[in-house]
């Protein structure tokens, strides 16, 4: 499936990634930056969503406040997002209103003022997202899992940043993050929509004219192998709840294990939905794992998790216990069947079943234009938008032999980290 | 270019009732290959007995456990291998579903539906495993400081008006609860009479309508009417301001609402109240209160308000998450910004900006089946006429200062408040 997509690059290195979408009149348009919190230092963590926070916070053209104002007016909605590669901002907006957004994202790109007073009222703003999150079990347990499954890659850090770096970071810190990544060479633009796509690179072309390449110095990130051993996590804390994660080290985005892995992931815990916006999922109790774990009433719940990333990064069993069995049960239970797909105990008609619901939740996204140009960007950050075209096909691909291989390589069981969040009891107050 | 007219309307929407009583709901997007159902039957947790509180929201999730003819994996099996997705929930007023699958799967989704609705078995070993999902829940819901403060205010607000109850229910409720209290509940409320099935997406309505009626028409009227509710107390804002608190201990941040009175949905106040809660705490990010509170003093990284516009009586809350040492400037702030929204008629460019959001918005919320779904059943639940949305830019161009002032003094006395939090109180506090 090859679509009709105009892709080009500009003079200044801004790529440009335009899909036509003829079905409501609305357009979507993002801008990707290739920095997350896999490109900070120490002593720096949270700074690239704190400058995504920045980034609402005026230029001369468009003051603090002008532009949530000028797009909520015309009835758009937009927001942005930090993750571990990359950072993105989106405006989603009525046709013909598109050119305000256009306009404001190629501003902000070069001329943010990241003023003293802003830096200081956003820093309470951050810490207290933090605390919010912090309120959450899964925050806390998921943080713990994240240092211990990461020796030295900056994936062990938290997006959000830790709070003591947090609370001395400085206003000169983000300003010069923000000139250090914010550049048209290191920016994807892609639009979905109600648009001619030549009309709209003539456009943005106009508008990107006078915003200059910059020199993007980047520090080199050493990707890390499979979890050295079986890391035991174990928090407590107050509820009643307790909760297990076991995670192992997934393939990075443009490796093509990344299928092989979907499929046996859909298998064991049902199928994830690629639709960040709309479009929605299906339930997952015809799973392996919701029928071991949930009929034998080990645990309430149960999920898998992996997301496609630039270097290898995790992949999540989570489950919610039952308050009568402990999570060692579910260790069991996960780890026979894991055995049973490695002695090849695993049919062709559960693979079938796993791409014929994967090409049904493909067909939900299609009728989200947000979701669409999403994807159009972030396939860019870990490979090429020719991933998105071909997920479904390379899922078919996908053999029952690559599905038994990713459980032996990737989910053994000396390559891995369990945590526990269990719920404080007289002994074991902290 | 754009041809596309995405408000739905009389001339692209197909409404017809059953003789059975089920009002079906069609609208075609042919540039999708799926479709959506949504729908209700109009009963719901306001019906559950008093000591059963979370009976309908229990009940509707052991509704696709078991039917006459299906096992819980024979249901689930038919979905999951369509790739298709099914659920039932329950609220206050309803038992609600909601489904997707590609079109040609449109019959097997009306069919499951229909067998669920009329013939549940509630087996016992899967209310067993629901009720420890719902006690799971329930413990999960008593850490998390946003929700018990909602349940805090709606219980010190609506008092002895039945939104006060909790509908998801207790540990003890949700204990109790038996498979003859789901047969009873089912027989006495379930049936066709003031259901509706809303259908959306890739498929011509006449027909989306015929397998409707192929599936449903069998279902005869219910035997009994349902309870009217109609001599309720009313709710108002109490005599002075109220003060709780719910300790939840270890938690870094607190839950603040400061709420009062609102309009219900078909109260003439809703659209002016709408307007003027965008202004209030919706508007860009999160109005005037989010600016307050957010962006000129760093005090929260969520403030806003809601509107709570339910059939019977009306909510209205501000919330925001705070650090437990900014409580109290945080709620000085939210009442100065109460006092100046019923002291003085807000900006023209204020109101401007908000008519035009409402508007600009629809679009955007319409263009998926599940958005047109969802618009199509407040039509119908609300008897808004299906050119609703075709008239509202009117409605909303019509709304004055003058009126939001008034709605604002109507619902609001700044000395009349209920301020709930919930998190952690530092020592000395």
């Amino acid at each position: 499936m090859t679509e009709n997509i105009l892709r080009t690059t500009l003079d200044n290195g801004l790529q440009i990634m335009l899909k036509e979408i003829h079905t409501a009149p609305i357009i979507s348009h993002w801008v990707w930056y290739r920095v997350g919190s896999r490109n900070e230092l120490t002593g720096l963590t949270g700074i690239s969503h704190w400058a995504e926070h920045m980034q609402f916070k005026g230029t001369p053209k468009y003051p603090a406040g002008a532009l949530d104002k000028a797009i909520s007016r015309d009835g758009g909605t937009w927001n942005a997002f930090t993750y571990i590669d990359w950072t993105a901002f989106y405006a989603t907006m009525p046709a013909d209103k598109i050119g305000l957004p256009i306009d404001l994202e190629a501003d902000r790109m070069h001329n943010s003022l990241y003023l003293p007073d802003e830096v200081a009222s956003e820093r309470t703003v951050i810490i207290s997202e933090r605390e919010g999150s912090e309120n959450e079990p899964l925050f806390r347990l998921e943080e713990a899992i994240r240092e211990a499954a990461f020796e030295r890659h900056p994936y062990r850090n938290e997006i959000i940043g830790s709070k003591a770096d947090l609370q001395t970071m400085t206003r000169d810190d983000l300003f010069a993050h923000y000139q250090q990544h914010y550049a048209p060479n290191n920016a994807v633009l892609a639009m979905a929509g109600d648009f001619e796509a030549e009309r709209m690179l003539d456009h943005l072309k106009e508008v990107y004219k006078d915003i200059p390449a910059r020199k993007i110095e980047r520090h080199p990130i050493l990707p890390e192998g499979p979890i050295t051993g079986e890391k035991r996590i174990s928090l407590t804390g107050p509820g009643e709840t307790t909760y297990l994660n076991m995670v192992w080290r997934a393939p990075e985005g443009k490796n093509a294990d990344v299928f092989s892995l979907a499929i046996l992931d859909s298998i064991l815990t049902g199928p994830s939905s690629l639709n960040m916006f709309g479009g929605g999922g299906t339930s997952n109790r015809t799973s392996r794992l919701y029928r071991a774990l949930i009929d034998s009433q080990i645990a309430i719940a149960v999920s898998g998790d992996y997301t496609t990333t630039i270097d290898p990064y995790l992949y999540t069993i989570s489950a919610i216990l039952h308050p009568e069995h402990n999570p060692e049960e579910a260790v069991q239970v996960v780890d026979a069947e894991l055995e049973r797909i490695r002695q090849g105990k695993i049919s062709a008609a559960e693979l079938a079943k796993a791409v014929k619901q994967a090409r049904a939740l493909f067909a939900y996204g299609t009728e989200n234009i947000t979701n669409q140009a999403y994807w159009l960007g972030h396939a860019e950050m870990f490979d090429t938008y020719g991933w998105f075209e071909n997920f479904l096909p390379s899922l078919e691909k996908v053999t029952v032999t690559d599905v038994i291989r990713i459980a032996e390589d990737y989910l053994a069981d000396d390559r891995r980290v369990i945590g526990v969040y269990a719920p404080q009891t007289e002994g074991s107050a902290q | 270019m754009n041809k596309i007219n995405s408000l739905p309307g009389s001339d692209d929407i197909l409404r017809q009732v059953l003789p059975n009583g089920i009002t079906v709901l069609a609208r075609p997007n042919f540039e999708s290959p799926s479709i959506v159902i949504r729908g209700y039957l109009p009963c719901g947790a306001i019906l559950d007995p008093a000591d059963k509180s979370g009976l309908a929201i229990f009940l509707s999730a052991c509704l696709m456990r078991g039917t006459a003819r299906k096992d819980f994996y024979q249901i689930y099996d038919q979905i999951e291998s369509a790739g298709a997705s099914l659920s039932f929930s329950a609220s206050t007023h309803n038992i609600l579903f909601s489904g997707r699958a590609l079109a040609e799967d449109l019959p097997m989704l009306l069919e499951l539906i229909a067998e669920v609705l009329r013939f549940p078995e509630f087996p016992e070993n899967q209310i067993e495993q629901v009720r420890d999902q719902l006690l799971a829940g329930l413990a999960i819901r008593s850490q998390n400081t946003q929700e018990m403060a909602e349940i805090t205010f709606d219980k010190a607000f609506f008092g002895d008006h039945p939104y006060a109850r909790d509908d998801e229910g207790t540990p003890e409720s949700i204990q109790s609860i038996t498979r003859q209290d789901m047969q009873a509940f089912h027989q006495k409320y379930f049936g066709p009479d003031g259901m509706v099935i809303c259908i959306v997406g890739g498929i011509e309505p006449a027909k989306a309508v015929e397998n409707v009626r192929a599936v449903f028409e069998p279902w005869a009227k219910n035997p009994q009417a349902r309870p009217s509710f109609d001599n309720l107390p009313q709710v108002t804002n109490p005599k002075t301001t109220q003060r709780l608190h719910v300790e939840i201990p270890e938690k870094s941040q607190m839950d603040l609402i400061v709420g009062f009175s609102g309009p219900n949905r078909l109260s003439p106040h809703y659209h002016a109240a709408m307007l003027g809660n965008c202004i209030l705490g919706q508007f860009g990010m999160m109005g005037r209160i989010g600016k307050v509170v957010r962006d000129d003093n760093g005090l929260a990284y969520y403030a806003g308000s809601s509107l709570a516009g339910l059939p019977l009586s009306g909510s209205w809350e501000i919330s925001a998450g705070v650090n437990p040492g900014n409580i109290e400037e945080a709620l000085r702030l939210i009442r100065l910004e109460l006092k100046r929204f019923t002291e003085e008629p807000v900006l023209a460019s204020e109101l401007d900006d908000v008519q035009s959001f409402f508007i600009g918005r629809l679009p955007l919320d319409m263009e998926s089946n599940g958005g047109v779904a969802y618009y199509l059943l407040n039509m119908e639940r609300y008897q808004l006429g299906l050119d609703y949305y075709r008239e509202y830019a009117g409605i909303v161009r019509s709304v004055t200062r003058e009126q939001i002032l008034n709605t604002a003094r109507t619902f609001i006395d700044p000395d009349r408040l209920i301020i709930v939090t919930a998190g952690t109180k530092q020592p000395g506090s």
